[in-house]
């Protein structure tokens, strides 16, 4: 499935954030790291402000900080602060007239939406942070065994 | 969700302990499932006491978390089984059930229960551990999760099997 780029770049900015949770961290410095547009990061953050995940420190050194709930906050709960990923009940695009064949058709998406949904609704970011944590032992791992013995 | 906590954990439990549950718990053991889902069941929980704790121990585990102060209360279980072959599925741990007390909680000892049913299933020789939970319970659903379970390769079907109904010309 394809997430919206907002969805994502909060969640790039949530997870940078919420693994150093004592951290201000600038929209330049995740814009920079991830090669994304500050105007289109700032936009994002402030949405994220609103929803109290995160707090905004003013002067020097400031930044963005985590305020959220690390074990409590899914990835869909920030995906929801800026799109509707699944078709919402009786939302019908127009197409198939309802026909049965269209019902049918219908059943199968559905399906595939409910697993999308419980999928982003059960992964935390105190979860995702300990993925990425596994991602970043498997690369170092892979790199050590890559690398010639002396 | 909630934001407005930055941290509800409590404490690791000190002084907990994990055993497999011998016959005195039987009891204790279908209080906490009634008092969880609201459903007594003594016939399914006699039957798999009979099973997991008396019937090829080496692959079946019945595991109960209890505290040193109180032992006979129990706080937790876990109950799982080595499956294998099920549509060529290799050997795998296959967990349940899986409970905490609900005034025990956010005290890891969801957690310990996890760690001991996959210490036993690495013992016992598997390295995979399954288990099948309802999408709608996000209490299960998390925990698994934080646990470090993905899905898997297997997906679980079902279809209505009533009897259909007849029409009114009998056709």
């Amino acid at each position: 499935m394809k997430l919206q780029i907002a969805s994502r770049l909060a969640i790039y900015a949530l997870l940078d954030l919420a693994a150093h949770p004592d951290r201000q961290v600038s929209v330049a410095e995740i814009s920079e790291k991830y090669g994304i547009s500050t105007h289109h990061l700032a936009k994002v953050m402030h949405t994220l402000g609103r929803s109290n995940l995160v707090r905004a420190v003013r002067g020097a050194g400031g930044g963005y900080q985590f305020s959220g709930n690390a074990k409590r906050t899914t990835l869909l709960d920030i995906v929801q602060l800026f799109e509707s990923f699944v078709q919402e009940e009786g939302e019908q695009s127009g197409l198939g007239g309802n026909t049965e064949t269209d019902r049918a058709l219908r059943q199968v998406l559905d399906e595939i939406d409910d697993i999308a949904r419980a999928t982003l609704g059960s992964i935390t970011i105190a979860t995702m942070l300990k993925l990425i944590d596994a991602h970043r032992v498997r690369d170092r791992n892979d790199t050590e065994m890559a690398a010639p013995h002396a | 969700m909630d934001a407005e906590t930055k941290t509800d954990e409590k404490p690791a439990h000190s002084s907990l302990k994990i055993r497999r549950a011998r016959s005195e718990d039987i009891d204790h053991v279908i209080a906490l499932d009634a008092r969880i889902t609201g459903l007594a069941k003594p016939d399914y929980w006699h039957d798999i006491f009979e099973r997991y704790r008396q019937r090829r121990l080496e692959e079946r585990f019945f595991l109960v978390a209890v505290s040193d102060q109180h032992p006979e209360t129990i706080l937790g279980y876990v109950v799982g089984e080595i499956r294998a072959w099920e549509f060529g599925s290799t050997p795998c741990g296959w967990v349940f059930a899986l409970s905490v007390d609900p005034d025990a909680r956010l005290q890891h000892i969801g957690e310990r229960l996890f760690e001991a049913i996959s210490d036993e299933f690495r013992r016992a020789g598997v390295d995979k551990l399954r288990t099948m939970v309802a999408r709608d319970t996000p209490l299960h659903m998390t925990f698994f999760r934080s646990e470090g379970m993905m899905a898997g390769p297997y997906i679980q079907l079902e279809k209505s099997i009533e009897a259909p109904t007849k029409s009114k010309t009998g056709s």
